[in-house]
Formats: structure tokens, C-alpha cells, sequence
């Protein structure tokens, strides 16, 4: 008790003096600041990145590829394998027809907006019985493409992103011309990165004769994944693997965020070392101007042990309106800010928007106050132990 | 004046430095009955603030012991040194030392806070030593809004307010001019006299020694009347 009215009494002075050194107390705020934001906003890229493509998909949903290929762009499924599994077991019907979309699935070129150079954004030919598989799927501008014709709807986030794809807009995607008619949303899933057409037209455009990518398909409920995974994993016609759909894109998912993660851990550890010396140095200097007020308090009888306290909760202070105004500046300037993905990686150019979450800022929060710790503890830990008459002397 | 306060016996401090040994104090003895107030004089650099920090407890001998009412503070550990001298002594600078952020209330008050006193107490306590170092309506004040004098007052109740047995003071008026270092001197002559402190005073002045009741001469590591 009497211990802590020491340690409010000296802590309080201590704020009180902060004004004295605004500037080297300013340089550390700013530096925690700065190595906050970077990882604050590293990391919401890496969680908006993943919720994104985490949120596609369904959990009664079935993706199905080749067997051996881990992506949907080196998958091949031909026509004699999708007639086999059309009548597999399982499946949820729709006006008779079982619930299984065969899709094509490939990378085209693109100029984005304000860039100079083309990227890459994947075209997907998808068949009416897609829509019915993916009922997120709406169309928000125009209307969508005519069956047979050389049409395509946009994906939201490519619209967004990517110049020419107005509708009405001509693009010629690897020699063959094609009409924009419409824009579609899908949630906010990885699709509203895609361009979609018919699947048939999209078979002859890219010379994939009557061969699809992959297929989509709704199960009747989740139990009877099992069911259709088995029958199609196992039938000796078929050279196939079935994944939820769920499963299949937080794989995807996973690789690429971790990377930007550990990027951005990386980054604000390299900062967070610099600002450590910055805090050092300017605890260092706070207590060396504050030698004699620490020798005289020691005089009159407070303890080593509560002016290391109070000097530790000043450094903590200070990284604590550091690390607050990093992540508040993280969260004004990049939540909901959206980008793409940097490297045309399995998804190509998937658009996601940075998600600033309250568990990102706290760790934000805890990377300043490890800071102050750090850079306050060992000048805190001389005030304290300095010989008190040396102290007195240091006028 | 009989009972002795503080008991000095064959004190030596020397500080080593490099491969030196610098001997400050050497084998020195001295006594001070209660309610005395010595001067102690002597040439700059001659240990006298060196022997007064060993008095107060703001440093450990090299050997020999300081008992102080009987208290052996030369065997204390760093943490009992800290709250003995919170209730034994009261330290008077020739700076003053005040804390600049803080207001004379405020900064007669930090001893206080060492102590079990209520708010409302401690207040009231501030507001008697403020009264015996004439500044009652300076309390409001910050150091840097005050005199040298009225600073070393306000420092001086700072020393009073938790009532310690002793005051030190290292050249309480060096810093002031003569008419103030009267004044001051005064003051530490009646707290002597009307409040029973016993007083160690180190100056170089002789006109200040004269205010104390004795004086003692600290030359080469020892002690001379
Ligand atoms: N912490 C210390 N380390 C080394 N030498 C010291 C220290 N403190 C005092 N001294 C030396 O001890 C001697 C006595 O100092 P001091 O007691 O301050 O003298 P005075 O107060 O009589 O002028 C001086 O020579 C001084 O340089
Ligand atoms: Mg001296």
C-alpha cells in the first residue's frame, strides 16, 4: 500500500516532467508507432487475404479434380469421367438433373487500373448448372451472359480492379474477342475475382475440346460426402480426388498468409529492435537528467524498488500511446482498404480486402509494451541501484 | 544534554578508484548529544559531506560503525537504510533539491507519503511545517516561482515534516546571499531551540558555524575542536 503511493508519487512526477523531454519521449512514441503499424497492417493483409479465401466455399459442397493436380488451373476431367460422375451417388438433385457443375478454368491477361503492364485473373466457363451449385451467386450490374455467345460477367473485385470491363466493353482474351454484359457478386468469395462465360464457348475459345477443369457439385447433405467420395475416388474409370470445398480453399489459403504473416512478424521485429534503442536511449536520458530528483527521493527515503517501478510504468506509457497510435493509424488508413495478391500464385489475382481485427491490434499492443519493457527496464534498473550520494553529486 | 544521539566510533571511508585507494575518513570518533547543534567546518575536500552521508545513512563506512539512538545504520541492508531514514533524518542541501514539477505543498508532502498518514492528515502536517518555515501562503508555489531563501525553506520543512530526531544539512547557505543566510540560520537555531532537533551543519563560513552551538574542524581524515 504504502509501497504504491510511493510508486503513484514518483510516477506521477516523472509524467509531469514528460514535457521537459518532449522530444527523445516524442522519438519513441513515433518509433513504437511505426513498428506497430507496419505489423498491424501486415498482418490484417495476411487475415483479410485468408478470410477471404477461407469464406469460399461450402461445407456440402464437393470440389472435384484429376487426381495428382492441386489446383483447378493443371486439373483435367473429360468428358467419358463426367458422364460417370454425373450418376454418381450422393449428389442433390435440381428439376432432376443431379447438382454437378463441369467448369473450365484458366489464366488470362489484363491490364489493372493505373498500371502499365497486363496481370494475370482467371477465367472460368461455367455452365447454368454453376449457378444453381452456387446460389451466392448474383448478378449486381447488366445481366448475364447468353448461352453460346462470346459474352463474359465480372467478378466484382475485378471490376473493381481491372480496366476495360465496363459493360459493353470489347476484350480480346488470347485472340478471341469477347463482350462484357454483366457484373456478379458471390459474397465477397475468391470468385468475385473471375471472369465468368459459358462453359462451351469458353471450351472452344481456349481449344480445350470437350474436356472441363474440374467440377463443383452439391451433395445432398454433408454425411453423404463420404459417400460420393468414396464412389468417385475408387471407381476404376475415374482418375479423380473429391475435397470439400471448404477444406480445398483454406489450403489454398493457408500457404499464402502465413507468408505475408511471417513478413510482416519479421518487419516489425527488425523495427520493434530499432525502437528499442530509441526507447533505451531515451529512458537513459531521462533518468541521467533526473539523477539528482532520484538521489534526493532516495534521500528522503523512497525505495530503489519503486523508482525502477515508476520508471518502468513511464517507458510502458509511453510505448503504450505508441503502440495506440500505431494501430489506430492501421486501422483509419488499411481496414477495409482492398488490394490484390502481389504473386499471381493458384488464385492468380484474388482480390481481399485488409481486415484490422481486435485480435491484431492487441498483438500490435503487446509488441509496444514488450518494447517499453525492454527499453525501460535496464536504465530504470541504474536509476535504482545508482549510489545515492553519487547521484546527489551529479549537479 | 546528556543522552548522545549519534555515536561515530573509528569510522574510516575510503574510495577506491582504478588501482588507488583514496582514504577520506580515517579511524575517526565522535559523539553528539541530543538536541546539539554542531557545525562542522573544514578545508573543500576534506570528507565533511563524506562524514555527513554516513551520519544520515545515505552511504555505508569502510569500517567502524555510526549508531545513531542506539540504531547500528551501518549494518543496515539498502532497503531498512531507505525507511529508517524516511523517520529519522532530514536532509537539508546546499541546491535545495526541490523537485521542480511539484509545488511546496507538494513536495513537503513526499515524505509523507513513506508514512501511514491519511490524506487529510498529511495535509495537515505539510501545513505545520509550512508555518514553522514561515511560507504558509507559498504553498501553491513551484521552486522556480520562489526565492533562494524561501526554496532552502521550503526544503527545510520537507526535512521537519515527518519529525525526525536529526537534520543534516551540506552547506545550507552556500547558495544564498548574507542577509538570507541570516535568516535561514535563525531558523535552524530555533528549531534547535524551540523544537528540539539536533542539528549537523556543514559550512565553510565561519559566521554561519557561529550560529551553532559548538564547532568541530575536519582536516586530513580527522577530527579537531
Ligand atoms: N563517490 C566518490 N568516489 C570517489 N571519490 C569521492 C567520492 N565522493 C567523495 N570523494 C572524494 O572524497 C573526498 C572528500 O569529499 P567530500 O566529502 O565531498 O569533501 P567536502 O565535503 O569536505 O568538500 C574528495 O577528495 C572527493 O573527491
Ligand atoms: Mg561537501
Amino acid at each position: 500500500m504504502k509501497w504504491f503511493r510511493q510508486i503513484f508519487a514518483v510516477t506521477n512526477m516523472n509524467l509531469l516532467s514528460i514535457t521537459q523531454r518532449f522530444g527523445s519521449s516524442l522519438v519513441v512514441i513515433v518509433g513504437i508507432a511505426g513498428s506497430v503499424a507496419v505489423m498491424v497492417s501486415l498482418l490484417a493483409m495476411a487475415s483479410g487475404l485468408q478470410s477471404t479465401v477461407e469464406g469460399t466455399g461450402d461445407s456440402d459442397r464437393a470440389m472435384i479434380l484429376r487426381s495428382g493436380s492441386n489446383s483447378e488451373l493443371s486439373s483435367v476431367i473429360s468428358i467419358e469421367e463426367a458422364n460417370v460422375l454425373s450418376n454418381a451417388p450422393g449428389l442433390e438433385e435440381y428439376e432432376g438433373k443431379p447438382m454437378i457443375a463441369f467448369e473450365v478454368y484458366t489464366v488470362v491477361d489484363l491490364m489493372k487500373k493505373g498500371a502499365e503492364d497486363t496481370s494475370n485473373l482467371p477465367l472460368r466457363g461455367v455452365d447454368s448448372m454453376s449457378f444453381v451449385v452456387r446460389p451466392e451467386t448474383k448478378i449486381i450490374k447488366g445481366r448475364n451472359f447468353e448461352l453460346g455467345r462470346s459474352e463474359l460477367i465480372v467478378g466484382k473485385g475485378a471490376y473493381d480492379q481491372y480496366q476495360g470491363l465496363e459493360i459493353g466493353d470489347e476484350v480480346v482474351l488470347r485472340n478471341s474477342a469477347w463482350t462484357v454484359v454483366g457484373v456478379f457478386s458471390t459474397d465477397g468469395d475468391i470468385h468475385e475475382s473471375e471472369l465468368w462465360a459459358d462453359v462451351k464457348v469458353t471450351q472452344s475459345a481456349f481449344q480445350r475440346g470437350a474436356a472441363t477443369s474440374n467440377a463443383i457439385a452439391r451433395l445432398e447433405s454433408e454425411s453423404t460426402f463420404e459417400t460420393f467420395a468414396i464412389y468417385a475416388e475408387s471407381d476404376p474409370r475415374l482418375e479423380v480426388k473429391v475435397e470439400n470445398e471448404l477444406a480445398y480453399y483454406k489450403n489454398q489459403a493457408s500457404g499464402v498468409s502465413a507468408v505475408i504473416s511471417s513478413f510482416g512478424y519479421l518487419v516489425a521485429v527488425i523495427m520493434a529492435i530499432g525502437s528499442i534503442f530509441a526507447a533505451l536511449n531515451s529512458m537513459y536520458s531521462a533518468v541521467s537528467t533526473r539523477l539528482v530528483e532520484i538521489g534526493t527521493l532516495r534521500a528522503v527515503g523512497f525505495r530503489g524498488s519503486s523508482i525502477l517501478a515508476a520508471l518502468m510504468i513511464e517507458s510502458m506509457m509511453l510505448a503504450l500511446a505508441g503502440g495506440l497510435l500505431g494501430a489506430g493509424l492501421s486501422y483509419i488508413v488499411f481496414n477495409g482498404y482492398t488490394v490484390s495478391t502481389l504473386a499471381a500464385g493458384t488464385f492468380s489475382q484474388t482480390s481481399f480486402d485488409f481486415a484490422v481485427t481486435g485480435d491484431i491490434m492487441i498483438q500490435g499492443l503487446i509488441l509496444a509494451l514488450v518494447v517499453g519493457f525492454l527499453g525501460g527496464f535496464l536504465p530504470a534498473l541504474r536509476a535504482a541501484r545508482q549510489n545515492i550520494t553519487d547521484a546527489l553529486r551529479a549537479l | 544534554m546528556s543522552e548522545i544521539l549519534v555515536d561515530v566510533k573509528n569510522l574510516s571511508k575510503e574510495y577506491k578508484r582504478g588501482g588507488e585507494t583514496l582514504v577520506v575518513l580515517k579511524d575517526l570518533n565522535l559523539e553528539i548529544p541530543k538536541e546539539d547543534f554542531l557545525a562542522l567546518m573544514g578545508p573543500s575536500g576534506s570528507g565533511k559531506s563524506t562524514l555527513l552521508n554516513l551520519i544520515g545513512g545515505l552511504d555505508t563506512p569502510s569500517s567502524g560503525s555510526v549508531s545513531i539512538n542506539g540504531e547500528r545504520i551501518d549494518q543496515m541492508n539498502s532497503k531498512q537504510l531507505s525507511n529508517w531514514r524516511a523517520s529519522n533524518v532530514g536532509f537539508i542541501f546546499q541546491f535545495y533539491n526541490l523537485l521542480p514539477v511539484l509545488t511546496a505543498q507538494k513536495n513537503i508532502e513526499l515524505p509523507l507519503l513513506l508514512t501511514n498518514l491519511s490524506s487529510s492528515q498529511r495535509k495537515q502536517h505539510v501545513e505545520t511545517a509550512l508555518n514553522i518555515v514561515g511560507l504558509s501562503d507559498r504553498s501553491g508555489h513551484k521552486p522556480s516561482e520562489l526565492s533562494g531563501g524561501q526554496q532552502q525553506r521550503v526544503a527545510i520543512a520537507r526535512a521537519l515534516v515527518s519529525d525526525p530526531d536529526i537534520l543534516v544539512c551540506d552547506e545550507p547557505t552556500g547558495d544564498l546571499d548574507r542577509d538570507t543566510a541570516t535568516e535561514i540560520l535563525n531558523l535552524l537555531k530555533s528549531l534547535n531551540q524551540d523544537h528540539g532537533k539536533t542539528i549537523l551543519m556543514v559550512t565553510h563560513d565561519p559566521a554561519a558555524a557561529d550560529s551553532a552551538k559548538r564547532s568541530l574542524h575536519l582536516d586530513k581524515g580527522k577530527l579537531a575542536s
